[in-house]
């Protein structure tokens, strides 16, 4: 009933070019719930008389992603276009930055990959001067500066403000 | 009525006055920042609670909730950019009486307007909460999962103009609930030890929150600054005043209820109020260039409608906005099971809370008229420092959760999630809703069969079950009506469009008043 009836409703009367992308999200949404079934089928049956098995929610959620999934792709296919969310700082009438976007998650996974290592402090700075960098600013040194005040900052604030003791990797001991 | 008094005791205590200072100015100041909103900035906080006592958590909480709706009209005033949609019918006439050099007046009849609905609504809130969880607090399993069925209904129907993009961020959010040992069998798991537990709520949130917005915005940045309106000391002449108090109170009128209903939202009643103090004004010429009505009216639907989420959060343990939806995961991160028994397990809290709801309002507007001017000013925080600094305080937040750099890579693998949902149009509110409530929909179904053993029926042998059911199917066969009038008009709409290019103007206006139904 709904996948019918909305695919009209979101299409933009105003037609125009198929969104290629959109059939990539309609994939991921058939592999997630292919792997949720699959996950679902390693499941063994609790008590004979349980009547909500650990399966039960699974296959359900399962079959109804890969639904989605293939309604998503007859919609795109039938000229569905997003409105992609709008903000503040949007500015929509420009294509995707994937550099900025590329240049993000390279920090934010330089990040996860040091954190133990270079603990919070240093870490986090170093967070907060490549995502400025990235995001086009080129005052690095004030940048590393704030960023610094903020990690230390952060790190104190989280010791002794909130007892919550951060790792401080390889500053153990100096902070 | 002793409750209420033991009440105002804890939330007037110094240090929960200050707790209740912070949130307001902290609210107000992620309100008025461009790109976070009022749920990105309680995500971003949740950190705090594990530290922090609950009442002087919730407290502080109320505190952004209410100066974060105040913030996120200020934006939308003085930049005509709304940031929620529940500020979109504020930018309309209050940008355009900013434009008119009236930019204090729509200020100040925003601050006092949100002051006079959020009193109202607080003082409806002290008198429905107690009765409606004397209620609720009798329903079995089969009404409460009937119940948060309707949840689900709601955040994926009504709210949002597209429904298949709804089901797909919920049963999203349902397979992410699904992961975990909760049944005693590990359930998408990857055979990885750290997905034992399952997700924290903390990590989901601030990743679709803040890290998915951050991203998306940085993929989109506009590279050349916003016009901002200057602004002085807001204040309303006699005549503002007059044709303001009207609005105000029908304003509220139309959010409380919207607010209070499961399926309810800001969006709606902003709307109705609008359209309702246009037909009811002496000024209609006025609409559309800056009338003092069409932002004191709305401004007061989406105060007290934020006050009506709390009756369904407190009594039912249902988040039916995106800010509620990470209050409730704040009560879960102290072990307090938000539901039907919230009030008797907790009163103390529950009555702090909506003691300090009066104290955080009353705060604002002390505090925010002075400083309009002062906030104007966080609008011109140059970009690369704020998203740096939204992304900065998210991995901060995600590390503190268990000190584990596996859960910044969930960040990660969840914020490009939610930058694919802003791409593609997926509301975030179902996602982080069934995240919320799929593992206890699924223990109240558990539970309602098992002591049926395992009789289907028993999920309608419930009054309270089969309303709710009734009143699903009502909305189902309403929508469906509506969506078909829907198609009707935009077949004669693009018929038209063929004709002449020039009307795509007119025609995405149609499309947004067509979403506000």
């Amino acid at each position: 009933m709904s996948g019918d009836g909305t695919a009209a409703a979101t299409t933009s009367p105003a037609g125009g070019a198929v969104d290629k992308a959109q059939y990539g999200m309609a994939g991921f949404l058939v592999l997630v719930g292919g792997y949720v079934l699959w996950d679902a089928s390693t499941l063994t049956e609790g008590f004979a008389d349980q009547p909500v098995h650990a399966y039960t929610f699974p296959y359900a959620i399962g079959a109804v992603l890969v639904a989605l999934g293939v309604a998503l792709a007859v919609a795109t296919a039938r000229g569905d276009r997003p409105q992609a969310d709008d903000g503040e700082d949007v500015d929509l009438s420009q294509g995707t930055d994937l550099r900025t976007l590329g240049l993000l998650v390279a920090v934010l996974v330089g990040t996860m990959l040091t954190i133990d290592w270079l603990g919070w402090a240093i870490t986090g700075a170093l967070l907060f001067t490549g995502a400025t960098w990235a995001l086009g600013s080129r005052t690095w040194v004030r940048n590393l500066a704030v960023g610094t005040a903020l990690s230390i900052g952060s790190w104190y604030g989280f010791y002794v403000g909130l007892g919550v003791p951060i790792p401080a990797g390889i500053l153990d001991g100096v902070l | 009525m002793d409750l209420l008094l033991d009440g105002f005791a804890t939330a007037l205590t110094p240090e929960n006055l200050l707790f209740a200072t912070l949130g307001v100015l902290l609210g107000t100041a992620v309100g008025v920042l461009p790109g976070i909103g009022p749920a990105m900035a309680l995500a971003l906080l949740l950190p705090v609670t594990y530290s922090v006592g609950p009442d002087s958590a919730i407290i502080m909480f109320a505190g952004i909730y209410y100066g974060g709706m105040y913030g996120g009209s200020t934006t939308s005033i003085l930049l005509n950019t709304p940031g929620e949609s529940s500020s979109v019918i504020t930018a309309i006439e209050g940008n355009k009486m900013a434009k008119a050099g009236r930019a204090a007046q729509a200020l100040a009849t925003a601050a006092i307007g949100s002051f006079v609905a959020g009193t109202i609504a607080t003082v409806l809130l002290w008198v429905l909460v107690p009765r409606v969880a004397d209620i609720v607090v009798q329903l079995g399993a089969p009404s409460y999962f009937a119940i948060m069925l309707l949840a689900f209904f709601a955040v994926t129907m009504v709210l949002g103009s597209s429904k298949l993009r709804g089901f797909i961020s919920l049963f999203l959010g349902l397979a992410i609930a699904m992961i975990g040992t909760q049944t005693g069998q590990a359930r998408l798991t990857f055979d990885q030890p750290l997905l034992a537990d399952g997700i924290d709520i903390v990590v989901v949130a601030v990743a679709i929150f803040a890290i998915g917005e951050a991203l998306w915005v940085a993929a989109h940045l506009r590279r050349k600054p916003l016009e901002i309106i200057p602004v002085g000391q807001p204040w309303m002449s006699r005549s503002d005043w007059r044709r303001s108090w009207k609005p105000w109170l029908r304003g509220t009128a139309y959010g409380f209820p919207f607010g209070a209903l499961p399926a309810g939202g800001a969006e709606v009643p902003t709307f109705l109020s609008y359209a309702t103090e246009k037909k009811l004004s002496k000024h209609p010429e006025e609409f559309g260039k800056g009338a003092i009505e069409g932002v004191a009216g709305p401004e007061a639907a989406n105060n007290a409608s934020a006050a009506g989420t709390l009756l369904p959060l407190l009594t039912l343990g249902l988040p039916t906005t995106a800010t509620a939806a990470v209050m409730l995961s704040a009560f879960e991160g102290y072990g307090i099971q938000p539901g039907p028994q919230l009030l008797d397990a907790e009163p103390g809290l529950v009555w702090g809370l909506l003691a300090s709801l009066v104290i955080a309002n009353a705060l604002l507007l002390l505090i925010n008229l002075p400083m309009a001017p002062l906030w104007a000013k966080l609008l011109r925080v140059p970009r690369p420092q704020l998203y740096a600094g939204i992304l900065f305080f998210a991995c901060l937040g995600a590390y503190t959760v268990n000190f584990q750099a596996f859960d910044l890579g969930l960040l990660l693998a969840l914020g490009l999630l939610g930058l694919a949902m802003r791409r593609f149009a997926l509301p975030v509110l179902p996602l982080i809703v069934a995240v919320i409530l799929g593992p206890r929909l699924e223990l109240q179904l558990t539970e309602a069969l098992t002591i049926s053993q395992g009789d289907v029926s028993t999920l309608w042998s419930e009054p309270v079950a089969i309303i709710v059911y009734a009143l699903m199917a009502l909305l189902a066969f309403v929508m469906g009506v509506g969506a078909l009038r829907r198609r009707a008009t935009e077949t004669i709409i693009a018929s038209r469009a063929t004709e002449s290019e020039s009307d795509v103007e007119h025609e995405s206006d149609v499309e947004q008043k067509e979403s506000h139904r």
